[in-house]
C-alpha cells in the first residue's frame, strides 16, 4: 500500500523541489515591494504585473502539477486564460475609445 | 472493451477504467470550475482597471493609504500555506496518513494566520473612517469633490479582498473536512483524489492574491516617496 510505485499516476516531486519554489516566491514577492517604491513611471505597473505573472507560472506549474497534468487539461488551463484575456480586452477597448468620436453621454 | 465487472472501489468507480483516468477527469472538473472562479474575479479586475483609468491621482493617494508592509507580510503567510498544502498532497502520493494530517493543520493555521491579519487590516480601516458608505467617509489629502471617488476605490477593495477571503473560509471548510477524513484513513497512495483537488483550489485563491497584493497596495507606491 505504501509502494510509491502504485501512487504513480503521475511522479511524485521532492520536497526540496517545493521549497525552492517556496523559497523564489517569496524571494519576488519582497522584489516586488522595494521595486514598487521605485519610481520607474509606466513601468511600475509592468514590473508588478509581470513579476506577479511570474508568480502565478510557478504556482500553477509546480503547486498545481500543471507541468505534469494530461494535454486535455493543459488546454482547458490554457483556454480559460484566453477567454479572460477576451473578458479584459474588448472591455477596455470599449471604455478606452468612448470619448474618441466626441459624441456627448458617453 | 472495458472490464465493468470488477468490483466498486473508492479508487475506481464503475464507470472508469482506470484510476488514472477516474484520477485525470476530477482534476479536469476542478480546472473548469477554477475556470469559471478565474471569469469572475477577472470581471472585478477588469472594474478595478477601468476606474483606475478613469481617476488615476485618487486611486493613488487611495491606494497608498494602505499597509503595504502588512500586505507583503500576508502574501508571503499564504505562499506558506500553498507550500503546506502541496506537502499534504505529496504525502497523499506517497501514502502517509500521519504527514497528511499534519501539513493540513499547517496549512490550516496559515491560512488562518492570514484571515486574522486581514481582519486587523480591515478594523483599521473603520478607525479611519475608510469605509464606503460610512457618513463620516474622510481620505486624508482630497478636496470634498473628490470623495466620492475614493469610495469606489475602497468599495473595489472591500468587494476584491472580501470575496478573494470569502473563498479562503470556504478553503477552511475544505481543510477541516480533509483533515477529519484523513483521520479516518479515507487517503492512500491509491486514493488521495479530494487532497488533490482540494490543493487547485487552494492555490488558485492563492494566485488570486497574488494579484491583488500590487494591483491593491503597490502600483502607485513610487508616486508618493
Amino acid at each position: 500500500m505504501h509502494d510509491e510505485s502504485q501512487s504513480q499516476h503521475h511522479p511524485v516531486d521532492s520536497a526540496r523541489t517545493y521549497a525552492a519554489i517556496l523559497a523564489t516566491l517569496l524571494f519576488l514577492t519582497i522584489l516586488t515591494t522595494v521595486v514598487a517604491y521605485v519610481d520607474l513611471g509606466y513601468f511600475s505597473t509592468v514590473i508588478a504585473l509581470a513579476i506577479a505573472c511570474t508568480k502565478m507560472l510557478l504556482v500553477a506549474l509546480f503547486f498545481m502539477h500543471i507541468r505534469h497534468s494530461t494535454k486535455l487539461t493543459k488546454l482547458v488551463v490554457v483556454g480559460g486564460l484566453l477567454w479572460l484575456a477576451i473578458l479584459l480586452l474588448l472591455t477596455l477597448t470599449d471604455f478606452a475609445t468612448r470619448t474618441w468620436t466626441g459624441v456627448p453621454g458617453r | 472493451m472495458a472490464d465493468h465487472s470488477h468490483t466498486e472501489t473508492i479508487d475506481l468507480r464503475v464507470q472508469f477504467d482506470t484510476p488514472e483516468q477516474q484520477k485525470d477527469c476530477s482534476t479536469l472538473g476542478m480546472w473548469i470550475f477554477l475556470i469559471t472562479e478565474i471569469m469572475f474575479f477577472g470581471g472585478m479586475f477588469a472594474a478595478y482597471t477601468i476606474y483606475r483609468q478613469n481617476y488615476p491621482e485618487v486611486f493613488a493617494i487611495a491606494s497608498t493609504s494602505l499597509n503595504a508592509k502588512i500586505g507583503a507580510f500576508n502574501t508571503c503567510v499564504l505562499l506558506f500555506s500553498s507550500f503546506t498544502m502541496v506537502m499534504a498532497v505529496r504525502a497523499g502520493q506517497l501514502g502517509k496518513q500521519k504527514a497528511i494530517v499534519g501539513w493540513l493543520i499547517l496549512t490550516l493555521i496559515f491560512g488562518g494566520a492570514f484571515l486574522g491579519v486581514k481582519g486587523i487590516e480591515w478594523h483599521e480601516k473603520f478607525v479611519e473612517h475608510h469605509i464606503p458608505g460610512q457618513a463620516e467617509f474622510h481620505l486624508e489629502g482630497l478636496p470634498a469633490g473628490e470623495q466620492g471617488h475614493a469610495q469606489i476605490f475602497f468599495s473595489l477593495y472591500f468587494s476584491m479582498t472580501g470575496l478573494h477571503a470569502l473563498h479562503m473560509v470556504v478553503g477552511a471548510g475544505m481543510l477541516i473536512w480533509l483533515l477529519l477524513e484523513a483521520r479516518k484513513g479515507t487517503y492512500s497512495a491509491k486514493y488521495f483524489t479530494p487532497i488533490d483537488v482540494g490543493g487547485l483550489y487552494w492555490h488558485f485563491v492563492d494566485i488570486i492574491w497574488i494579484f491583488l497584493f500590487p494591483l491593491l497596495y503597490l502600483i502607485d507606491r513610487h508616486l508618493k516617496v
